[in-house]
């Protein structure tokens, strides 16, 4: 039973492999935009701007209350209704990215009011305002201090991109499927895709060590 | 949308709370069990729970329920639906609880089991009676934190037929070519669900902490 079907799957290696690079490119595609703009979700939430401040605060709690794959549907089939049509692929990754950058926001205003006042208050004495204050001063010591947070939402982005398969893009567990529907072989395809998974995240999580080895030593 | 939708999702969000509920009664005490054979350092089955903790955590949960559903039926275990659903989202929480239970194991000063031990207190009422309560006081912000963020993955069980919430509100949606309304109505559920555990964790804090300075 088990050796038949990672002989399938070694036949079907193919189909597979693109499911993962697959994965790899929505996930990394949704880090990067998810980061930019967590970043300047960041920048408003912390601004003097109080009504632009709060009203994002209250979104981005009701975003966190979202199942992922429920803001997937709401994308790809809300977005029409609006007049907006996009591919199951670019609707993935656009839910994939704000979704995520709510919990990134959040994260590094986190990390913010746990920063020292002292640091921020002797930029501004030494004439750092507003986005130069953001960018010199406050940004270096969240993104550092948020390191270990980051890989988390990372991994996070990894496994939410599995929730695709029900708007049909083509990735890892959608490959699994596809192997495990056409030759019946569901035990050695799914253990294959989520030893797959298990190693992006461990990439993820050595990464998250290599970075912080390496801010501790130009310490 | 019409009172038979408003039915169909009020079903959809007793499955979702009632999966929900289920995978947490079952993956909580299992996550314990996970960290006390790390805490204790079983030789052998230690790194094999380390391992089996860092595979299910690195899961997505689709793939899981995927791997429950079609795969134990061919080594003899059939699941229905729901059970299957249950199990997937019992053995994520059961992993994630893990570590959240050996973290709270490990910050545990062990002072008072040298305590209890000079008591000549046996291992076993050690646990229970100082370990545990200690314990689970510790660990539950986190445990509370992890059971929202399972109901916010158990849309996942949808992808084997279970029809909870969310997949109602997408039945609706595409019966009535106006997905919005019933998006609307499946994320007030989740807020409600979700803050209702938030609410009861604050509770327990207060009631606990009045215990402490009455």
């Amino acid at each position: 039973m088990i050796p038949h079907g990672i002989e399938v799957l070694w036949e079907q290696r193919d189909a597979m492999l693109a499911g993962f690079l697959t994965t790899f490119a929505i996930a990394t595609a949704a880090a990067v935009c998810a980061g930019l703009l967590g970043l300047m979700l960041f920048a408003l939430l912390i601004s003097r701007v109080r009504a632009v401040a709060l009203a994002l605060a209250w979104l981005v709690d009701l975003m966190r209350c979202v199942p992922f794959m429920l803001f997937c549907y709401l994308i790809y089939y809300g977005l029409p209704s609006f007049g907006i049509v996009i591919g199951n692929l670019m609707a993935g990754i656009i839910a994939l990215t704000i979704y995520n950058a709510a919990y990134i926001a959040e994260l590094l205003r986190g990390g913010y009011m746990a920063l020292p006042r002292e640091g921020i208050e002797a930029g501004s004495a030494f004439g750092f305002h507003s986005w130069r204050l953001l960018l010199h001063i406050i940004l270096p010591q969240v993104l550092l201090s948020s390191i270990p947070m980051l890989g988390n939402q990372m991994v996070q982005i990894i496994k939410d991109s599995a929730f695709l398969v029900i708007i049909a893009v083509q990735e890892l567990t959608f490959a699994a499927n596809e192997i495990q529907a056409t030759y019946y072989v569901p035990f050695a395809s799914f253990v294959c895709a989520m030893l797959l998974y298990w190693v992006l995240c461990l990439a993820v999580e050595g990464g998250v060590r290599a970075v912080l080895t390496m801010a501790e030593a130009r310490r | 949308m019409g009172n038979g939708d408003y039915l169909a999702l009020a079903a959809g969000a007793a499955n979702t709370i009632a999966v929900s509920v289920l995978a947490i009664a079952i993956g909580t005490p299992l996550g314990l069990g996970l960290a006390l054979i790390r805490w204790g350092q079983i030789r052998g089955l230690d790194s094999v729970v380390a391992a089996l903790v860092s595979l299910l955590r690195a899961t997505p949960a689709v793939t899981l329920v995927l791997l429950v559903y079609f795969a134990l039926p061919t080594i003899g275990l059939e699941l229905p639906r729901f059970a299957a659903g249950v199990a997937t989202l019992a053995l994520g929480s059961m992993a994630y609880n893990c570590e959240i239970w050996r973290a709270a194991l490990l910050a545990f000063p062990p002072d008072q089991l040298d305590a209890a031990r000079a008591f000549g207190m046996t291992r076993g009422l050690r646990l229970r009676l100082v370990v545990l309560p200690q314990i689970a006081r510790a660990a539950l912000p986190a445990l509370v934190n992890e059971m929202t963020l399972l109901i916010k993955v158990s849309p996942a069980v949808a992808v084997i037929g279970v029809i909870e919430a969310t997949r109602a509100a997408v039945r609706i949606g595409a019966a009535t070519y106006n997905p919005i309304p019933p998006f609307l109505v499946a994320l007030a559920i989740y807020i409600v669900v979700v803050g209702a555990f938030v609410a009861t964790q604050r509770m327990l804090e207060r009631r606990h902490r009045a215990g402490l300075f009455a």
